[in-house]
């Protein structure tokens, strides 16, 4: 992996994450439809009127979980993201996490499903992070969702001590009028990510000045509520 | 793109986003189509508060749509006033801005819209 991060990290998160999904867009698409509880009550608990955003959104399937709010999602996959902004009435755009159109200090909560681990160097993680905590109002909040490294009894099987930056497969049918050149129907693609540690993502957020409020562990995933710290909220 | 999206993203340009000039973007050749959209009466009446109106005013103003009160209205005048209603919902949530693109008043940069999606991905010079 080290050696493979020798080129650039936004060249090789183009290679290794952009181009993938871009491809398995729609396939992708159709397997996530399911709000995860703890981000579908996120959304429930915030104010009516309230307007967050959802970096990563994907294919936008959080975004008409609460009715009462207006969201303004972003990805990287315009593939996703046209999918996306068939929930009305909320828009998407198409936007790189690391440097997000959305206007600072003018949102009341934020999501992120999925998205950070993702990014392939801690600093880049650590600078998607503050990019979104930035996007909110003083007293807004943030979900952060990244999958686990402790997951020994998922379908994956890894657990402490295994190797975090890993290829994940994504199996798709490519269909008997398209077969490969062997003749099978399957194409795989590798997706990166950064499989977190316990308490990695709660450093990471510290890390750049953020303030945690709540933070657990969900089907394979560490997730955390943060907001900007008092400090930098006052200045 | 949704004129309310507008009144909260500007550019993407780390130099840019601290500036006043950066916002709103401006629309350039924007072609607007209207999407026939359910109104939702308490939605507008809670984003009301949320919006910049100063930022608002000059969105409206250039994509040509009638000038709007110097001073948003109060929920009380907003809840009683249909018509209002009717405008805003029309403005902020059915008005789409189909093709165009949207112009930093900072950097300069254009942002393309295509098929209504606008595209925030900046060219390796300004990343």
């Amino acid at each position: 992996m080290s050696s493979e991060l020798d080129t650039a990290p936004e060249k090789y998160e183009e290679q290794h994450v952009h181009e993938v999904y871009e491809q398995i867009a729609s396939h992708f698409s159709s397997t996530r439809y399911k709000p995860w509880p703890i981000v579908e009550a996120f959304l429930q608990s915030v104010s009516p009127g309230s307007i967050g955003i959802d970096v990563g959104c994907g294919n936008g399937k959080y975004l008409t979980v609460n009715r009462d709010v207006f969201i303004v999602g972003s990805d990287r996959s315009s593939n996703l993201v046209k999918i996306a902004s068939q929930h009305q009435p909320h828009t998407a755009v198409v936007a790189d996490t690391l440097s997000l159109p959305h206007r600072a200090g003018r949102f009341d909560f934020a999501i992120s499903i999925a998205v950070i681990h993702h990014l392939s160097t801690p600093e880049r993680r650590r600078e998607a992070i503050k990019a979104i905590l930035e996007c909110l109002k003083d007293d807004g909040k943030a979900l952060i969702y990244v999958w686990a490294l402790e997951q020994k009894n998922s379908r994956r099987g890894w657990d402490e001590g295994h190797e975090q930056d890993v290829m994940v497969p994504w199996v798709m049918k490519s269909g008997k009028k398209n077969p490969n050149e062997d003749g099978s129907t399957e194409k795989t693609f590798q997706r990166y990510y950064h499989l977190y540690r316990s308490g990695e993502l709660a450093d990471d957020i510290v890390a750049i000045g953020g303030e945690m409020i709540e933070f657990g562990y969900e089907k394979d995933n560490w997730w955390a509520v943060c907001r900007r710290s008092t400090k930098s909220r006052e200045g | 793109m949704k004129v309310l999206t507008l009144n909260f993203l500007t550019c993407a340009v780390k130099a840019c986003k601290t500036t006043s000039t950066s916002f709103p973007l401006h629309p350039k050749d924007c072609e607007l189509v209207s999407d026939t959209i359910a109104p939702n009466p308490q939605l507008l009446l809670n984003v009301l508060p949320r919006i910049d109106w100063n930022a608002l005013i000059i969105t409206a103003g250039e994509l040509g749509f009638p000038t709007l009160p110097p001073t948003p209205p109060t929920r009380e005048e907003l809840e009683s006033n249909e018509k209002m209603m009717t405008e805003l919902h029309t403005l902020l949530l059915e008005t789409q801005i189909s093709e165009g693109s949207l112009v930093c008043g900072n950097c300069g940069h254009e942002y393309k819209i295509k098929e209504g999606i606008a595209n925030f991905l900046l060219p390796n010079h300004l990343v």
